[in-house]
């Protein structure tokens, strides 16, 4: 049965086998490659080259640049809205969703990202990250991580760990605040002081979260 | 079952029809009924039969085997396939920010080949091998000095042959615990923290599909070596310095931060993709080892019974001959 399968997906046929290679198939080809954009093309080729003058007989890596759709350039006018795409390690939370505004707690405060902000990159420490779109508003927990705002107003913003505000369980807050900051004051080495002010900061920032 | 029956048959001719001529009708010693096998020369067939099904019988159990492989792949790959295509979004903002540069020209290269540790898997653990030998001769030249970082037994079995002085550091079993985004971003601390490097070259198998993977190499550059392209202001990174910085630190602290974040989040993705590749390749190369097994239990299979037939055709004309001679 299996070499059915193997046969039907060289062909690339969208066959309905139960073989977990034909499901794989089927969802192969929903990630096809996109076009390089021209100036990506430049970086690629001196690349390609300077691979085939070395090393002749094997095939050049291709790189990341390859497997990314390329971003637009920044337009004229400022466009109405904010393009975001939020990720995180295990997930994609948000992709390229046209959004009014974001607001990202930055190192400095919350930083509020609208269209035709400027470009800027922004560290992020932990707090909450809110994406208004009309009238409803996602907030999240982000733990940290940072945020892109290009000029052509596509804001991208990773972050190592996010939740949204209702998972989030009040009592374990207070609890690891509680043993966070007897850790702070019993730390005897610098390492250690610096995790527990981490923990600290953390769970303090969870805390205003869920009370502000 | 069949070839308890054909065993049976073997058996059951092999007592009555003695190799030797039908005269000598007195009882045969026991022990040559209870192993036909080891018959005097004229009884070769019965030993070539043996011999045949003891390889038949050894085929049919690494066809199971190779079967079994097969499977523990395929559900192995299931479940890491849904987890690398959700972190495929994770390098692209990097990308957008500080562009691609694969053919930089820098002094101290670090090649990160990412292979796995078990065997057969095809070959995706030679190719990046080849990858890498071919990225080192790319960067090596008066003054540069690459290193090897090897993730993986397989590599580095095959890199300790001839480039055993460019190895800087190994790291093996890291799939032995699921992975997640913890272990990989300390084990990228340990890295940055214990070699220099103006530019980490990430070598490892994209997942395209099940029979698929693409060989692909991710830049990661020091904060340094940005710091120097966004002066020089040519390319992508030259448009680093429209961007403003957030906050009080300068952009030296927020690009060392940024490099660091950026090569956990390449290596995280480079090492799922890599274990996908891993089981995608295993599971073709256990099918096609069965599949090869199968069409070997064919052949023998066909000789097996050519052999039985030729021996029973032989007594029966014995016995024929034999009879129509005493009939006169």
């Amino acid at each position: 049965m299996f070499r059915h399968a193997a046969k039907n997906l060289l062909l690339r046929r969208p066959v309905p086998t139960t073989s977990a290679a034909g499901a794989a198939a089927a969802r192969a080809p929903s990630r096809t490659f996109s076009a390089d954009a021209p100036a990506a093309q430049t970086a690629d080729a001196g690349f390609v080259e300077a691979w085939k003058k070395v090393v002749p007989n094997i095939d050049p890596p291709k790189t990341p640049l390859s497997f990314m759709e390329p971003r637009p350039a920044t337009p004229a006018s400022i466009p109405s809205k904010l393009t975001v795409n939020f990720v995180l390690p295990y997930a994609s939370e948000l992709s390229k969703k046209e959004v009014d505004m974001v607001i990202v707690p930055a190192t400095t405060g919350e930083l509020g990202v609208l269209p035709g902000h400027v470009a800027t990159i922004a560290e992020l420490k932990p707090g909450v990250m809110s994406v208004h779109d009309g009238n409803e508003v996602t907030k999240y927990f982000v733990s940290s991580g940072f945020a892109f705002v290009h000029a052509n107003s596509f804001a991208d913003i990773i972050a190592v760990e996010a939740v949204p505000l209702d998972r989030i369980d009040a009592s374990l807050v207070q609890k690891g605040l509680a043993e966070f900051t007897q850790k702070v004051n019993s730390a005897s080495t610098d390492l250690e002081k610096a995790e527990a002010q981490i923990g600290v900061d953390v769970h303090s920032a969870l805390n205003s979260a869920l009370t502000g | 079952m069949a070839m308890a029956a054909l065993r049976r048959e073997g058996r059951r001719f092999a007592p009555l029809l003695s190799p030797r001529p039908i005269a000598a009708a007195a009882p045969r010693s026991s022990p040559s009924f209870l192993s036909p096998e080891e018959d005097v020369p004229f009884g070769a067939r019965s030993i070539s039969t043996q011999v045949v099904r003891n390889r038949m019988k050894s085929v049919k159990n690494i066809q199971k085997i190779t079967k079994a492989m097969k499977m523990v792949a395929a559900s192995k790959l299931r479940a890491i396939q849904i987890r690398a295509e959700n972190s495929r979004g994770l390098w692209q903002p990097f990308i957008a920010l500080l562009g691609d540069t694969p053919s930089i020209d820098v002094k101290k290269n670090v090649i990160v080949t990412v292979s796995s540790d078990k065997g057969l898997c095809g070959g995706i653990n030679s190719t990046s091998v080849r990858l890498s030998k071919g990225l080192l001769k790319l960067n090596s030249g008066p003054d540069k000095e690459p290193k090897y970082v090897v993730v993986g037994e397989k590599a580095k079995v095959q890199l300790i042959r001839d480039s055993r002085k460019h190895i800087h550091l190994t790291i093996s079993e890291l799939t032995k615990i699921p992975l997640n985004y913890t272990q990989v971003s300390v084990l990228a601390d340990d890295i940055i923290k214990n070699v220099e490097f103006d530019a980490l070259k990430i070598v490892f198998n994209k997942f395209h599909s099940v029979v698929s993977f693409i060989p692909t190499v991710s830049t990661v550059l020091s904060p340094e070596v940005v710091e120097r392209e966004v002066e020089s202001g040519s390319g992508k990174l030259g448009e680093l310095d429209s961007y403003e910085i957030e906050g009080g630190s300068t952009r030296g602290e927020t690009l060392q931060n940024l490099a660091e974040f950026q090569f956990s989040c390449v290596m995280f993705n480079a090492v799922l993709e890599n274990a996908c590749s891993e089981m995608g390749a295993r599971m073709s190369a256990m099918d096609s080892s069965s599949r090869n097994a199968g069409e070997v239990l064919d052949r023998l299979t066909l000789t097996y019974n050519r052999t039985r037939q030729a021996a029973i055709t032989t007594e029966l004309t014995e016995i024929i001959s034999g009879a129509s001679a005493l009939e006169g």
